[in-house]
């Protein structure tokens, strides 16, 4: 590891100062976000919930560098990101981010295998290393038979396991989950909550945004939105939540 | 009347929330129409011009032209058996006409101010002849730039017999300014530059022209009555027998021509006129209908682009309108009021623009024959070019209707119902390509039909630009009012061709942001910069350009050889080397823009609208 990574490892993965974003103008303005502060250490999984519209999925966008805030400041790696060029946000998404999606959002004519590979090859590995990469991960959640098939021919959990693999592809510093279960019957959830237990276990910064109480007991610390703004912040320890198996409900 | 009324609002709304797509859809009708609209107006003027300018001036059947010192021998043909009429004879004088920058040998012919039974040449600008005023052959009129109230400056010319050549002539006199009255057509003589050469005056190819003045005022311009010819015009019983009666009394074609003394007197049958005016214009035919066909080709690719292109969104909405209580009937009737309107905007343009432009192709084909002709647009014009442009609309509606009726709604309002095509191949070997070329390899496979239009497109602009090089190349070197009208017409064509594949390649990049907008999105969010993505979505352009102007070279020259087997002309190598680069320069120009902005739309915004 390079002193540069170093300094970046002891940096909070993710923070964010006077964040706010609005949409719209005049009489139609809305305040999506209202002078959010968030620091996210290494290795640590935050859940974000709160009701539809309170503000959390624009918070990960702006964390992510998709959209840009209307005020504030966005960290990722002790790197400023919110007055960075397209360009950089590109390069940083690339190296730094990994996201999970509620609808998947896989390219439809592309394989599991294609589909996770598809990140390393923007990032400019080599086709060898990226296929390499891509039946590691695709091991890593169980779908190694499953390489072949379109998305089409794949179960909505499977589908998921396919876009958290596709996320970790190029060894992010933190993984961004938009309700990753939303889109999930009981069993698929428990497949997904398990890999992203499999992931805090080895240390992956996870940024989960849910309306499921079950995955935010997973995590480190939980943060309640409401209204573009946080209203709520409890830290969870794993010995009160217990292991996934124990979650009721979720069992097959 | 509500159902009606909702059927209009909601087919005024989509075509609103689309204005862009709309007028490129428009664009791309219209130009259908327009060449329709053209091949229309054109046809009654190319069809058969000779025949009707012909009719208009009271055509002779047979023009006899012999010394005007000793007229009796064309004089007596006039009683000749199967003449049922004549006019003349008419003093011919070859004279020198100065006119706007222009110095022309001219055959002046000498009439009578008062209208002839046989060839009455017919004023289209202007009137008749009159003392001190020369009526000028349309063509002629319009070579030289003049009209109605211009001067002329006309000089007498003198033939010397030269042995081996044309006579070489001479100017004698300051010459007569002479006032323009009017600019008339005829059939006695192919017009200007092929005008028969009647006068003992003719210079290898130099272009001869027609100008007629009073009795009085030719003779004026011939000290020399050994100069002047005489010409009658008859009409026979059977015009059909004009070219035997003409040959009993030519003299024999391998006749010794004598260097001195009076010409011998010669007869022309109309037919031979009729074939001599088709020459002028079978080059600039040629190359209108080859351009027509070219231009009706690249249309239906338009069309069948922009149609493809609104496809996918059309199923959408077709499921939105379902899934909120809309039958198949209602969806039907909005998209069908969505491209009728359409069409009728596009079918007036058609006819607004194709009469407009009509001129500039007969001004510069036809010259006198085209002004014989109707050139607007008739009431069985405007009824065909708007039953085209409504037949476009509905076979355009037809798939979309068929396909909303049995698309399922659900897969409708998932956007699932025309998933991208799998090319297994070309995803791997894009894999080993720098990022833009991978992006566009794959954006490109994702819609193979697109492909194969926007390479037909090209090809066949390319084809038709080969084409054009080749009749270029074919008149280099040429001078004189015929190269000049080809190249008009050709430049005309050309223009043409190359805007409306610039619609195509404009739009169909268009479309494919539009379709790619969710992967451009994806691709980003997953690391991508949208400079990357902007430049696949160029290459998924240029990639079937580059293709398209490669097979465009073969089909050009295929084209030629097609056009005109007996004289294919290749043009310069350097040239149809520079093509290819030059369309894929041109068509990465064109799409960048539509490229730039599919590769800059909100992220965010997109991917969220998927669960929306």
């Amino acid at each position: 590891m390079s002193a540069d990574e170093s300094t970046l490892r002891a940096e909070p993965v993710l923070r964010t100062r006077g964040l706010a974003m609005d949409y719209g103008q005049g009489a139609g303005r809305v305040h999506a976000l209202d002078g959010v502060e968030l620091d996210v250490s290494n290795g640590e999984t935050l859940a974000v919930m709160g009701p539809s519209g309170c503000g959390k999925s624009t918070l990960l966008h702006l964390l992510g560098g998709l959209e840009r805030p209307s005020a504030g400041e966005v960290w990722v790696a002790g790197r400023r990101i919110d007055r960075l060029s397209e360009k950089a946000l590109a390069r940083l998404r690339r190296h730094a981010i990994g996201f999970v999606f509620q609808a998947f959002h896989l390219m439809e004519e592309l394989t599991a295998v294609e589909n996770i590979e598809l990140p390393a090859l923007l990032a400019g590995r080599s086709p060898g290393a990226a296929r390499r990469r891509a039946s590691e991960l695709l091991e890593q959640v169980g779908l190694t038979d499953r390489a072949a098939h379109l998305p089409s021919a794949l179960s909505g959990g499977q589908r998921q396991r396919v876009a958290i693999a596709r996320a970790l592809s190029n060894e992010p510093l933190v993984v961004l989950a938009d309700e990753p279960t939303g889109n999930l019957d009981s069993g698929a959830t428990l497949d997904v909550l398990r890999l992203l237990d499999g992931l805090r276990a080895a240390g992956q910064t996870l940024l989960i945004v849910t309306h499921d109480e079950r995955i935010a007991a997973t995590a480190d610390r939980l943060i309640t939105m409401r209204d573009g703004a946080f209203v709520e912040e409890t830290r969870l320890t794993r010995g009160t939540t217990g292991s996934l198996g124990d979650l009721v409900g979720l069992e097959r | 009347m509500g159902r009606a009324l909702l059927v209009g609002r909601l087919a005024a709304r989509d075509l609103r929330r689309r204005p862009g797509e709309a007028l490129l859809l428009l664009l791309a009708i219209a130009a259908a129409t327009t060449v329709l609209t053209l091949g229309l107006v054109l046809r009654g003027v190319l069809d058969k011009p000779f025949e009707s300018t012909r009719a208009a001036t009271s055509g002779p059947d047979v023009v006899a032209a012999g010394p005007f010192a000793d007229p009796t021998k064309v004089r007596a043909l006039t009683g000749a058996p199967g003449v049922v009429a004549h006019s003349g004879p008419y003093p011919v004088v070859p004279a020198l006409l100065e006119a706007k920058g222009h110095t022309v040998v001219a055959q002046t012919e000498g009439r009578d101010t008062a209208a002839a039974a046989v060839d009455q040449p017919k004023p289209i600008k202007g009137g008749w002849v009159r003392a001190g005023g020369v009526v000028l052959e349309a063509a002629f009129a319009q070579a030289l730039g003049v009209g109605p109230g211009d001067r002329v400056t006309m000089k007498a010319l003198e033939a010397s017999p030269r042995k081996g050549g044309p006579p070489s002539l001479r100017t004698r006199g300051p010459g007569r300014s002479l006032r323009v009255a009017g600019v008339a057509v005829t059939a006695a003589t192919p017009p200007y530059p092929q005008a028969a050469c009647l006068a003992n005056l003719c210079q290898g190819d130099a272009d001869t022209g027609l100008a007629w003045l009073t009795r009085a005022d030719a003779l004026a311009l011939a000290p020399d009555k050994n100069d002047v010819l005489t010409v009658l015009n008859l009409k026979l019983k059977d015009p059909a027998t004009a070219p035997a009666f003409a040959a009993e009394r030519n003299p024999p074609r391998d006749a010794p021509v004598s260097g001195s003394g009076p010409p011998p007197t010669i007869l022309q049958p109309w037919q031979e006129i009729r074939d001599g005016s088709a020459d002028i214009v079978r080059n600039q035919r040629r190359a209108l209908l080859t351009g027509a066909w070219l231009l009706a080709l690249l249309a239906v690719a338009s069309v069948a682009v922009l149609v493809g292109g609104r496809m996918a969104d059309q199923i959408r909405r077709v499921g939105l309108l379902k899934a909120v209580g809309g039958t198949p009937a209602l969806v039907a009737a909005v998209l069908l009021a969505e491209y009728v309107v359409v069409a009728l905007l596009a079918a007036a343009a058609g006819l607004v623009v194709g009469r407009l432009t009509a001129p500039l192709l007969t001004d510069a084909s036809a010259g006198l024959l085209g002004s014989a002709g109707a050139r607007t647009v008739t009431p069985a014009t405007a009824a065909i070019v708007t039953a085209v442009a409504l037949a476009v609309a509905v076979a355009a509606t037809f798939v979309p209707a068929v396909r909303a009726s049995r698309t399922s709604t659900v897969l409708a309002l998932a956007d699932a119902a025309r998933p991208p095509r799998r090319s297994g191949r070309l995803i791997a070997i894009s894999a080993r390509l720098p990022v833009a070329l991978l992006l566009g390899l794959r954006v490109a496979a994702r819609r193979p039909r697109r492909v194969v239009l926007a390479i037909a497109s090209i090809a066949i602009t390319v084809s038709g630009l080969v084409a054009a090089l080749s009749a270029h190349a074919d008149l280099d070197g040429s001078n004189g009012v015929r190269a000049e009208r080809l190249n008009d017409v050709l430049l005309v064509i050309t223009i043409t061709l190359v805007a409306l594949a610039a619609v195509n390649a404009i739009f169909v990049s268009w479309a494919t942001a539009l379709d790619t907008k969710h992967a451009s999105a994806l691709s980003r969010a997953l690391g991508a910069t949208p400079q990357q993505v902007s430049m696949g979505l160029s290459t998924a352009q240029v990639l079937p350009a580059l293709a398209g102007a490669i097979l465009g070279i073969p089909g050009g020259l295929a084209l030629i050889a097609l056009v005109d087997p007996d004289k294919t002309t290749m043009p310069p190598l350097w040239q149809l080397l520079a093509v290819v680069p030059a369309t894929v320069i041109v068509v990465a120009v064109l799409t960048a823009i539509p490229a730039r902005a599919g590769a800059r739309r909100p992220v965010a915004e997109i991917l969220q609208s998927e669960l929306a």
